[in-house]
């Protein structure tokens, strides 16, 4: 028989997750992929996988997890009690795991998405290059769905790295509940007073219940649109623009009331005006971001984008080195 | 010939940092939506490493890369400079296309069904969509406007929103342009495979889901195959692509279940022909270039 995990609870939403499926974008389908790409692609390094493999990714309530054969696994990300038999183990390290023993969770106490890497990586068939759930649709992941109990996962073959690798403490993210977010002010923002723009990067957002894997909305202000006589083909809502594509991290403002930030499992164009975008370092945190928690966002231009994207890369090498 | 027409130069939006935004115009146009075309064929036979993404959209287009391998500086640079290269369509340019048969049943029980839970969300919660549409739009009838989104095709101008949704531009000349506007705020539930309409654009939606658009109809027929497992998915999984001239046919209860019935079995296949579509021919003759489109779909 070969080796598998057994899903014994599928905890509140949890899903086969990789780096994603790029390129497709054109035909209007999203990357998906892992939310918090960072702490994603160090639980592949902490078991010794390629950082692409796929791994589950959890939200709010882990699953619990039986394994057939041995194993090395690591949790990162959002912090939650993790037990191996019902015996504490720490996050952002490895730990053995045999046949029989089982993973389980209790309630995050900070971020939103634990990741549980497996060595060997999740072996479920690819979809178009890519082993990440698409749920809106139904595709890629375990049978384009969410885990459920008594689910079956296949294993690839596992690594023969050894336990008890640790990430430093200084490269291990932390996750308030208050947080500042980078982005790019543009695309369609002159459709925005200038008042309403200064409101937009000066209002507290609070994550509303609507946050999931295509996006987050948020609530906190209001913004007024710039009168005009609306372009041929946009429709005739103020928010309303000829239909464009979105960039991932776009944000959107239907309405002008709830800013909505697109994330993952975007919808990949639409009508609605765009008034800046996450740079993707932040992306991250809308991935350990939960309902209730408060955004403010900070107008950045492209070269401290790219600078918070290299010093991300440079973070990553240490882990990698340290963990080689 | 008409006289070309005069686009303002394109806007350029970094996306953060992975994305550029192109907004070659405000307005939806067909000279609009070949310029973006061209430039994005343009760059896609480039096959640039570090290019994930180009993604031609109505009057815009949208390109994701990853600035490790390329500096968005030189990125913009370089479409820019490509944006220099097609001011004007090139003599002589056209469209390698498809035109395509595409069943519906318009006023169907599904579509009405759902547009009628969401009457709160839409600017005249008295009537329906379609009367809504047909009034706005100054027809007689729900019929005659009706017999005018089904009469002449549409061109297909961008895939996006969800996986193999394509928003299509009626080949009609201006003034015959139907527009209605977009939900005041989207619907949770769109059925699969409804048609509607939002601003100038038509849609049919993959599968059941939000939408905003006005409900219209259904196609009898899929535009996502996820599985593959129909013929005419072979390639690829979804059916329409940029460029494609669909029309989207009325027909009756009887067709419509007989169609439903082939899809079910897997035996369907879409009626369509290759052609060859000049944008110049269509902008200078609409009605001449359509009756030939039609032809050539129903010889």
């Amino acid at each position: 028989m070969s080796a598998q995990v057994r899903v014994v609870s599928g905890g509140l939403s949890t899903t086969v997750q990789d780096l994603g499926r790029t390129g497709r974008y054109a035909i209007g389908m999203p990357p998906s992929g892992a939310m918090d790409q960072y702490s994603f692609r160090v639980a592949n390094l902490l078991v010794g996988n390629p950082e692409g493999a796929a791994a589950l990714e959890a939200t709010y309530i882990g699953p619990s997890l039986e394994f057939t054969d041995d194993r090395l696994v690591a949790v990162t990300g959002g912090d939650a009690a993790v037990t191996l038999n019902g015996e504490p183990i720490p996050m952002w390290s490895s730990t053995q795991v045999r046949s029989g023993d089982v993973l389980a969770f209790g309630m995050i106490t900070s971020g939103a998405r634990p990741y549980i890497a497996v060595s060997g990586g999740i072996a479920v068939p690819e979809y178009l290059g890519s082993r990440s759930t698409y749920t809106l649709i139904g595709l890629g992941g375990h049978e384009g769905r969410t885990l459920a109990d008594g689910d079956v996962l296949p294993l690839g073959d596992g690594s023969t790295g050894e336990a008890g690798a640790v990430v430093p403490d200084e490269l291990v993210p932390q996750f308030p509940s208050d947080i500042d977010v980078r982005a790019v002010v543009g695309l369609c923002s002159y459709r925005l007073t200038e008042a309403a723009l200064e409101s937009f990067l000066s209002t507290p957002w609070r994550i509303t219940k609507d946050a999931d894997r295509v996006g987050y909305r948020l609530r906190g202000g209001t913004l007024d649109f710039v009168e005009r006589e609306q372009p041929f083909g946009a429709g005739s809502d103020p928010a309303n623009v000829v239909d464009l594509g979105y960039p991932l991290g776009s944000i959107q403002v239907p309405g002008g009331d709830e800013p909505i930030v697109l994330l993952g499992d975007a919808v990949t164009g639409g009508g609605y005006v765009t008034i800046a975008t996450v740079i993707s370092v932040d992306r991250d945190l809308f991935g350990q971001a939960k309902t209730g928690d408060t955004i403010r966002f900070r107008d950045v231009g492209i070269d401290e984008a790219l600078a918070a994207r290299a010093d991300r890369n440079r973070r990553l090498d240490r882990i990698r080195s340290a963990l080689a | 010939m008409s006289q070309p027409v005069q686009l303002p130069p394109a806007r350029y939006e970094h996306g953060g940092d992975e994305f550029i935004f192109v907004e070659i115009a405000e307005e939806m146009s067909m000279e609009a939506n070949i310029k973006a075309t061209l430039i994005t064929q343009e760059l896609e036979s480039r096959q640039m490493s570090g290019l994930v993404d180009i993604c031609p959209s109505n009057a815009s287009y949208l390109v994701r890369f990853d600035p490790d391998v390329i500096p968005p500086a030189d990125l913009m640079a370089l479409l820019k400079d490509l944006e220099g290269r097609f001011q004007e369509v090139p003599e002589g340019f056209t469209l390698q296309t498809r035109v395509v048969d595409v069943p519906v049943l318009y006023n169907d029980p599904w579509t009405h069904e759902a547009m009628m839970r969401f009457r709160d969300r839409h600017q005249d919660p008295e009537s329906t969509d379609l009367e809504y549409g047909a009034r706005t739009n100054g027809f007689d009838s729900v019929e005659a406007f009706i017999e005018h989104l089904a009469g002449n095709p549409w061109i297909v101008t961008m895939l996006g929103f969800v996986p193999g949704l394509p928003f299509c531009y009626q080949l009609e000349p201006r003034e015959r342009q139907v527009q209605v506007p977009k939900y005041v705020r989207p619907r949770t539930f769109t059925p699969e495979r409804a048609f509607g309409i939002g601003g100038a654009f038509s849609v049919v939606y993959p599968v059941q889901g939000a939408g905003g658009y006005q409900l219209y109809g259904m196609s009898a027929t899929p535009v996502l195959n996820v599985r593959q497992d129909h013929p005419d998915f072979a390639h690829s999984i979804v059916f329409p692509g940029a460029g494609d001239i669909l029309r989207y046919r009325s027909v009756d209860r009887t067709e419509f279940d007989d169609t439903r019935r082939e899809v079910e079995a897997g035996t369907f296949r879409y009626r369509q022909h290759d052609v060859e579509f000049s944008p110049a021919a269509f902008l200078d003759d609409p009605q001449g270039v359509n009756d030939r489109l039609l032809e050539v779909l129903y010889r």
